[in-house]
């Protein structure tokens, strides 16, 4: 099947992001990635978990101190229904039905902002109420280095979705582009699941000591 | 590649079984979502009520955990054929990120 030919849902292949060579091979690659990933981000939690309230003295806060569990119930909240919503994407996408895959996408990346705008709220409060920086202490440097490595994630893969929602506007789908939406898609469900994990180690875990 | 498609010659009954394969699958997401919900809401629960921090901390570790399998085999189709590579990239990646962060927190021991 030629990336270029023109298709219709019923002539659309079942699993379009592998039905070419170049796909498989970015599939492939892809997922080897995500596992390199997952190690990463286990260096990180692994040096949060050692600096955790390790502070120079005892007027820096702590933890406990710091983090609220309503604004991260919401950040978690606005993460998985944009997981959600980015399963819907592709599921249109196999439908072969571009322009809902494209709203889904749409609606995928306004969660994702609105992710972003509540992390940088958080960290804004944290300097200006706790004096919480990434140079104040071990634990400060541990925790900045950790979320905001996920952030940096969730800014990289909202420009890469938006990069591909405006670069294919006016060119629909075909078999080039299909696994470069999958790939985006998959990326940010990862980004959910180190989500997962940060609220659960960092934040809930944080609360109780 | 996963080839899910029936053995009809007629592409329309193949069209319209793989709608049908499609819509199933998405619905399955849906619950799979609302159960992921549920769990997050009990964790956060948990904490909020106060109970002793050896019950939360196990409690909350195991909802994470389910949650991401939930993740990566329903909401990124782990669970699809054609997923043999990508599980042993996963596994292995989680073998690893286990070992490492079991030596941070030895390390630290005393």
């Amino acid at each position: 099947m030629a990336a270029e030919e023109k298709f219709s849902p019923q002539t659309w292949p079942v699993s379009p992001e592998q039905a070419t060579l170049e796909g498989k091979n970015k599939f492939l690659g892809f997922w080897f990635f995500l596992g390199g990933e997952t190690v990463l981000f286990a260096s990180l939690f692994a040096t949060y978990l050692a600096l955790k309230d390790s502070v120079p003295s005892p007027d820096h806060a702590l933890a406990k101190d710091l983090f609220e569990l309503p604004l991260v119930f919401l950040m978690t909240m606005l993460l998985l229904t944009s997981s959600l919503t980015s399963v819907f994407a592709m599921y249109h996408m196999k439908n072969y039905n571009f322009k809902k895959m494209q709203t889904w996408l749409f609606i995928t990346v306004v969660l994702g902002l609105a992710f972003l705008a509540c992390e940088i709220y958080e960290f804004n409060h944290y300097y200006h109420e706790f004096g919480h920086t990434f140079t104040s202490s071990a634990f400060g440097s541990a925790f900045y280095m950790l979320v905001g490595f996920h952030g940096g994630h969730v800014v990289f893969g909202l420009a890469w979705i938006i990069a591909l929602m405006i670069r294919n506007a006016k060119r629909g789908l075909n078999l080039y582009n299909a696994p470069k939406f999958y790939l985006a898609s998959l990326y940010w469900h990862f980004i959910d699941v180190v989500w997962v994990f940060i609220f659960t180690v960092v934040y809930l875990m944080g609360m109780v000591g | 590649m996963a080839n899910l498609q029936s053995n009809s010659g007629d592409p329309k009954v193949n069209y319209e079984y793989r709608r049908k394969k499609s819509a199933d699958e998405m619905r399955m997401q849906v619950i799979t979502f609302t159960l992921m919900i549920f769990f997050t809401v009990l964790a956060f629960a948990a904490v909020g009520a106060g109970f002793s921090k050896w019950f939360i901390i196990p409690f909350v570790l195991l909802l994470a955990c389910v949650q991401v399998a939930f993740q990566l085999y329903y909401f990124m189709h782990m669970s699809h054929k054609g997923h043999e590579a990508p599980q042993l990239f996963m596994w292995s990646g989680i073998f690893v990120a286990f070992l490492t962060i079991l030596t941070f927190l030895t390390i630290i021991w005393w």
